[in-house]
């Protein structure tokens, strides 16, 4: 008797740890059964947020992440229309000059807050600069009043007529009460922002009071993604579920849990040149760097031959605006660069700085292509990597550049946000550009009503931009989108955003 | 020593032998790429993208359809030179800074040196992406960031070694004959120290070449079309299962100088 307690207490024992185990690892089944796995998605980003107040944040890269958070009185859909949001509906006056807004019954800020007439007015004006600040978007300069007619409707009374102009109401509509919006962004869109840490990611999750149709997915995480080389590494190793655009070379390496949507990017590429400094000044040097490259060439060395070329600055989406034939202005003919060259004073070359931000592989590469093009005019074509923060600093705010590769995105549903910047006093004309006839042209555009003759007129800008070589224009980059196939519903948009609501779980 | 026993020594000394081997080839491979590459180093090429190793192109081609033996010569060049430049900043610093203190000694030494320590205890890379972030990008701010990265660990060798050296009856013995403070660093302790600065020199050399290859990989270092081999693999990364020869070739280059250099430094170290 007394020998055997010892074993049966190791019985017992075993009998203990044998169920322990069993319990730990059952309940690990039970939980992979509801598969809550699933509602969560991480996306990968190219560069970090430059800033979490919408009306402040500059970088393509930034706004197609808060596109998710914020929405104006109208929000574009992936079929390029515009449709109310914070406004449930809106009206335009004939002459095309008061705009008067609807508000949505019972929308609600992502703090539980109702959306008040005056947050809107509060939004409008603070990026009209109505308290005599620098208008944040440029095209709000010509509002002159933001009146609250009751508790519903809201009207904006513009200086001259723009029939256009509701392509600009796409901006975000903030709580008039948020003293941080930078730190604490709140707005009405379909995810609300957790949290964020500079140079590693985003957080958000899903806004169950959404007006609309709520998302599916609940948690979602923007991953910065620095370093190009490692995209799909974390995307094949599962760190990352969802990268919006990919190489050519990259999607070739992607396993089979991706599915590829293919689409385009709707960006001008262009070798923005600073027509400002010299050699650049003289329109001939800029019609001669476009004599000297071949778009074909740059496309077949960056995207294997994918890519739309472009001739201005439009991009094909907007096929309205669009116009093909300025494809052909200049093509490849390097006796010709050479001799305008000649002309202005050239007739050996000259050298010059191309700053590209080192984060982007397809403008780096697309600025070694056009190095290797220039040697054959003769012109020596520098290439200086920066960090994304410094190339938005010295290039794009303080014009500190010579040359430089990026594409441009549109901001609205308009052909006005593609060619604003090259009015020459526009506080976006990075590239400045200074031509009277364009001025004219575009200020015609903005003041006609009757929709034909006003598309006639941005056509007509646009012809100005490809005969005085505003800058070398590429292409459209082609855009492939891997997303897991965990998830689908992936859908393009004709602005450069990120949709994450229409992304659901399979099954 | 005369011929018959440097070759008997060099015979003894198989490390020296490889070192010298290792780097002679690497060192002949940076010569005659400074007269002729075998293409363009930025020469494209659609047609011949990615291509593996054949004998057209002895290493493969890049994703520009670029000659990849033609970009390792060139590469090869900015990575020595790069490597060399960091050695001389940081051990030319290092020595002189090591030497004065450490033969000085009292209240200099110790705040000199709490200084190095707080320099030391900075990782390297990152205070080289400090630097370059203020100054700029491009190869010579890199050389003296790294340069002034490296510091450090040379000051602390060769003030240990003064330290050692500086009460040795020799150096007594010269301080009786009324020998400066400066002569008696530099021409009296400085040479019985040299085998041990020599082979952290050449392990300092090993550290940079590693290191300068580091950075390009964090975009950094030498601005394309042009590219440090470091930079090479780091583009050639991507395309790493498509095309293995263009991210092995200037990694075994890599490995090739470092292991060169390496042999070298323990060879002179064993060096009688």
């Amino acid at each position: 008797m007394i020998k055997r307690r010892p074993g049966r207490r190791l019985g017992t024992a075993l009998l203990m740890i044998v169920l322990t185990t069993l319990t730990i690892a059952l309940s690990g089944c039970s939980s992979d059964k509801t598969g809550d796995d699933s509602s969560t998605l991480t996306v990968g980003i190219p560069q970090d947020i430059d800033s979490l107040d919408p009306h402040y944040a500059t970088g393509a890269g930034t706004k197609e992440v808060l596109f998710n958070v914020f929405e104006g009185l109208v929000k574009p859909d992936k079929d390029g229309n515009l449709n109310p949001a914070v406004a449930s509906e809106y009206t335009v006056s004939d002459d095309h000059t008061v705009y008067t807004f609807t508000l949505r019954d019972g929308i609600k800020f992502h703090d539980g807050s109702a959306v008040t007439v005056e947050d809107i007015k509060y939004s409008i004006d603070r990026n009209r600069g109505a308290d005599g600040s620098e208008p944040l978007i440029s095209a709000f300069s010509k509002i002159t009043d933001v009146n609250i007619v009751d508790d519903k409707h809201v009207e904006i009374v513009l200086a001259e007529a723009d029939s256009d102009f509701i392509a600009q109401l796409t901006v975000a509509i903030i709580p008039a009460n948020n003293q941080t919006p930078e730190t604490t962004p709140i707005g009405t869109g379909p995810y609300k922002y957790v949290s964020s840490s500079p140079q590693e990611n985003v957080i958000m999750t899903r806004f169950d009071d959404y007006w609309g149709q709520k998302a599916y997915i609940k948690d979602v995480t923007f991953k910065v993604e620095a370093n190009a080389d490692a995209i799909v590494m974390d995307l094949n190793g599962g760190s990352i579920d969802m990268f919006p655009r990919l190489t050519s070379n990259q999607v070739a390496q992607l396993s089979e849990e991706f599915q590829v949507y293919e689409g385009t990017m709707n960006l001008v590429q262009a070798l923005y040149i600073n027509n400002a400094e010299k050699p650049f000044d003289d329109v001939r040097v800029r019609q001669a760097l476009c004599y000297a490259i071949d778009r074909q060439e740059i496309m077949d060395y960056v995207s294997d031959g994918d890519g739309t070329a472009i001739g201005s600055a439009m991009f094909p989406s907007y096929a309205k605006y669009f116009l093909p034939e300025l494809n052909d202005t200049y093509t490849k003919d390097i006796d010709k660069a050479k001799e305008l060259l000649a002309e202005a004073g050239y007739p050996d070359g000259f050298e010059f700085t191309i700053t590209v931000p080192s984060n982007y592989t397809q403008h780096v590469d697309t600025a070694q292509v056009l190095s290797e093009e220039l040697k054959a005019i003769g012109v020596t074509a520098k290439i200086q990597e920066v960090e994304w923060n410094t190339w938005l600093s010295d290039v794009y705010s303080d014009r500190k550049y010579q040359s430089t590769v990026i594409g441009v995105d549109a901001s609205t549903l308009s052909a006005s946000s593609l060619l604003a910047r090259y009015v020459s006093d526009a506080g976006r004309n990075f590239v400045n550009f200074n031509s009277a006839d364009y001025d004219a042209a575009y200020k015609s555009a903005v003041e006609t009503s009757d929709d034909a003759a006003k598309t006639e007129f941005y056509k007509e800008c646009e012809r100005i931009l490809s005969k005085e070589a505003a800058s070398v224009y590429i292409q459209d980059l082609p855009e492939y989108v891997a997303l897991n196939k965990k998830y689908t519903g992936y859908e393009f948009y004709p602005l450069y955003v990120q949709d994450i609501s229409l992304i659901k779980p399979v099954e | 020593m005369n011929k018959s026993q440097f070759k008997r020594n060099l015979r003894d000394n198989p490390y020296l032998l490889a070192g010298m081997i290792i780097i002679g080839l690497v060192l002949l491979m940076i010569i005659v790429g400074l007269f002729w590459t075998p293409y363009d180093t930025t020469a494209m090429n659609a047609s011949e993208k990615l291509q593996g190793i054949s004998l057209r192109h002895i290493m493969g081609t890049d994703n520009m359809g670029r000659d990849v033996f033609s970009r390792v010569m060139y590469g090869s060049r900015i990575t020595l030179l790069i490597a060399i430049g960091t050695v001389f900043i940081g051990a030319g610093l290092g020595t002189i800074i090591g030497a004065v203190t450490g033969y000085f000694g009292g209240m200099l030494d110790e705040v000199v040196m709490r200084v190095v320590d707080a320099l030391f205890a900075f990782p390297s890379i990152l205070l080289a992406l400090v630097i370059v972030s203020v100054f700029g990008t491009g190869w010579i701010q890199l050389l003296i960031s790294l340069g002034i990265a490296f510091m450090p660990s040379f000051a602390r060798i060769v003030r240990g070694e003064v330290l050692r050296c500086k009460n040795m009856d020799y150096v007594e013995n010269a301080r009786l004959q009324g020998v400066s403070n400066l002569r008696m660093i530099f021409v009296h302790i400085l040479p019985n120290i040299k085998g041990v600065l020599a082979s952290s020199i050449l392990i300092g050399f090993n550290n940079a070449v590693l290191a300068e290859a580091g950075l390009s990989y964090l975009g950094v270092g030498s601005q394309p079309p042009y590219a440090s081999l470091g930079k090479m693999l780091s583009d050639a990364q991507q395309y790493m299962f498509t095309t293995p020869s263009y991210v092995l070739c200037p990694g075994i280059v890599i490995v090739l100088m470092v292991l060169g250099f390496a042999f070298l430094g323990e060879g002179i170290s064993r060096w009688k």
